[in-house]
């Protein structure tokens, strides 16, 4: 068995290879709007695929797409990331 | 009819575009706009109808100009041939119901069709065309498969009965994902060698590797086969077939005579010298035809592949944190390379980027330091004489003025300053059949739009030789010419006529015997100095003529800078 925990981090802090489910998106309308034409939006599962080196862009999975995030974006979007912890014994 | 193809960027709309309307090609700007489109017919019965490709775009609500345009030519049309990426039921869907309710008739070409069997999708195809209430045919562009099927049942095409509108995007997204868990189901997927290198290519260290290895295979490759094509073709066949004809001609008309002079221009050394004689039919056909368009040729079949299997949204990603420092975010690196074909197309890719500032940068940043691929040819011919480190001093002066320029101007131009969002799409095998048909617009596109000027240019010079007028403003402008720059003040001409066509002006160097110092200084002048007339014109529709008196202000202060530098250093 184990449980889970649910964690808040931005698609910036997470670390590559973690899923989560979208939870907020942080600043304006039309920040939301282009997101959301891209199917990034609160309730979706993404996974974070990589960053690039010096803040750059974040690599993200979202159905069967990979989307690039500016790194500002990123710090934007709120994720739950799924954690799986060993249950405690 | 008119009929439009709609549907999100990189579903394989151009490869079903080439499919369906063979050769008659047409690229034409949106009225009143610089946004491309593709135009061609299909013969539907006894009937002609046009097909249109729209811009690729992924909501009718649009965030950016571009797709402003998208949305006001669905207005225009009869019927939508909406493509959907059957790899990616769900957002394309979103845009499939969005067209559903502008009550215009459609029909759904669910592409990639070739595709979901190794990624593990199965789609009801039936169960689909019930809930959309449009017939949906699944087609593979890149094969042709399922194209005449779909042609077939154009004339099904409808407007659904009992369309529902959606208030708000998050109804919409309900709906198709109600729509999806009923028509999709997946399953075990096996991973192709394309995902691992599509993975390898997103690392933050491979994705550095192959941007270096494509952007050099890239440059060789275009130098190659252009020179190749100079060397084994186009020059046997201007010393071959044309130049015993012109030899006779300038018999006929007796050097030294008016349109001796016109035509075929000065004779070197008792024959004609295509880079040298400068008359009409001379130097005025092998400039375009001959020196220039194999470069054209070259670079526009690589930027062709570049484009369709998918590899640009991935440099744009790795370009990302340095264009951020010029005021840009990577997306316009794609302006950029646009620009380094012709910079015409380029600046007008501006539109793709969303903030005013940004275009503002990468227009002028474009017209500044990045030559077109007709003046890089002359460039390549004529300072690579030298050596090929001449030319490099060319590129490298051209690359700091670009990076120096950016950054000064992300700190003074006002405005804001968006972050990239951009779909990265799969690795695809090229669309040959799309490429070669996107490559013989481009390389007709040229020769249609360049030879013209090129020869105007030519006619120019000879009458403004003739007139003395560039001894009468050589003379005003030696102090910048010679003073400044170190070059003889004959190199006036060259840079007067670089306003018509830079490829003609570095033509104009050749009799002028510079060192190869001079002739570093003298390309680079001339690629930064002004923007050619065709790039002034679309310089001043898409910046306004306000920002384009800064940014020729701008061109004319960094190529005085530039040269006068270079004339220290060097």
């Amino acid at each position: 068995m184990t449980i889970y925990q649910n964690e808040q981090l931005t698609l910036a802090e997470m670390r590559t290879g973690q899923t989560g489910t979208v939870a907020e998106i942080l600043r304006g309308h039309g920040l939301t709007r282009r997101l959301d034409a891209l199917g990034i939006r609160p309730g979706k599962k993404v996974t974070k695929l990589s960053s690039t080196l010096f803040r750059g862009p974040v690599i993200l999975r979202v159905n069967n797409t990979q989307v690039a995030v500016g790194f500002g974006m990123a710090r934007k979007i709120i994720v739950k990331v799924d954690t799986y912890l060993p249950e405690a014994s | 009819m008119r009929i439009l193809l709609v549907g999100n960027p990189n579903v394989g709309k151009s490869a079903l575009f080439s499919r369906l309307t063979g050769t008659h090609i047409i690229a034409s700007n949106y009225p009143g706009t610089t946004v491309e489109f593709t135009k061609g017919y299909l013969k539907l019965g006894e009937e002609r109808a046009e097909i249109i490709d729209v811009p690729g775009n992924y909501t009718l609500e649009p965030t950016s100009k571009a797709e402003e345009v998208a949305v006001e030519m669905l207005k225009e049309g009869n019927l939508a041939i909406n493509v959907v990426d059957a790899t990616n039921l769900e957002r394309n869907l979103n845009l499939t119901l969005q067209l559903l309710e502008r009550q215009i008739p459609v029909i759904v070409a669910l592409n990639m069709w070739d595709d979901t069997r190794h990624r593990g999708i199965d789609i009801n195809v039936a169960k689909l065309e019930e809930l959309l209430g449009v017939p949906v045919v699944p087609t593979a562009g890149i094969t042709g498969q399922g194209v005449s099927e779909l042609v077939r049942r154009l004339p099904e095409a409808k407007v659904p009965k009992n369309v529902r509108t959606y208030s708000d995007s998050d109804e919409r997204w309900t709906r198709v994902g109600d729509i999806v868990s009923q028509v999709q189901s997946l399953s075990h997927r096996h991973h192709h060698w394309y995902e691992n290198l599509e993975d390898f290519s997103s690392h933050r260290v491979g994705g550095v590797i192959i941007a270096l290895l494509v952007l050099s295979a890239t440059f060789w490759f275009v130098r190659f086969v252009g020179e190749g094509i100079i060397g084994y073709v186009a020059d046997p066949l201007f010393e071959g077939l044309w130049t015993p004809p012109l030899m006779r001609l300038s018999l006929a008309l007796g050097p030294g005579s008016f349109w001796h002079d016109i035509l075929i221009g000065r004779l070197i050394g008792g024959g004609i010298d295509y880079s040298q004689s400068f008359g009409l039919l001379s130097t005025g056909l092998y400039i375009p035809l001959a020196a220039v368009l194999p470069y054209i040729f070259s670079f526009y079949l690589v930027l062709g592949i570049l484009e369709d299997v998918g590899y640009l949204p991935r440099l744009a990603v790795l370009m990302d944190t340095i264009m951020h420092r010029l005021g840009l975010h990577g997306y316009a690196i794609i302006p950029t390379i646009l620009g380094f074909g012709c910079n015409v197309p380029g600046i007008m890719a501006t539109r793709i980027l969303e903030s005013r500032k940004q275009r503002f940068i990468a227009a002028t940043l474009i017209s500044i330091g990045v030559p077109c691929a007709a003046l890089q040819a002359m460039i390549i011919g004529l300072v690579g004489e030298q050596g090929v480190e001449y030319i490099a001093m060319v590129y490298g002066s051209l690359f700091i003025s670009w990076v120096i320029i950016g950054l000064i101007l992300n700190r003074i131009v006002k405005g804001f300053n968006p972050e990239l969002l951009v779909e990265i799409p799969p690795y695809r095998f090229p669309p040959w059949r799309a490429i070669g048909e996107k490559l013989w617009l481009r390389v007709s596109g040229f020769i249609k739009e360049a030879l013209p000027i090129v020869l105007g240019a030519v006619l120019m010079v000879n009458v403004l030789y003739t007139l003395g007028v560039f001894n009468a403003i050589a003379d005003i402008a030696a102090p910048i010419l010679t003073g400044l720059w170190g070059l003889p003040k004959e190199t006036i001409a060259p840079l007067v006529i670089g306003f018509l066509r830079k490829d003609a002006a570095m033509g104009l160097l050749v009799p002028l015997a510079l060192t190869a110092k001079q002739l570093v200084i003298s390309s680079t002048v001339l690629a930064m100095f002004f923007p050619c007339v065709a790039t002034f014109v679309v310089l001043a529709r898409e910046l306004g003529a306000r920002d384009l008196l800064k940014a020729v202000g701008i061109m004319i202060a960094a190529a005085l800078m530039m040269g006068g530098l270079q004339n220290l250093v060097l």
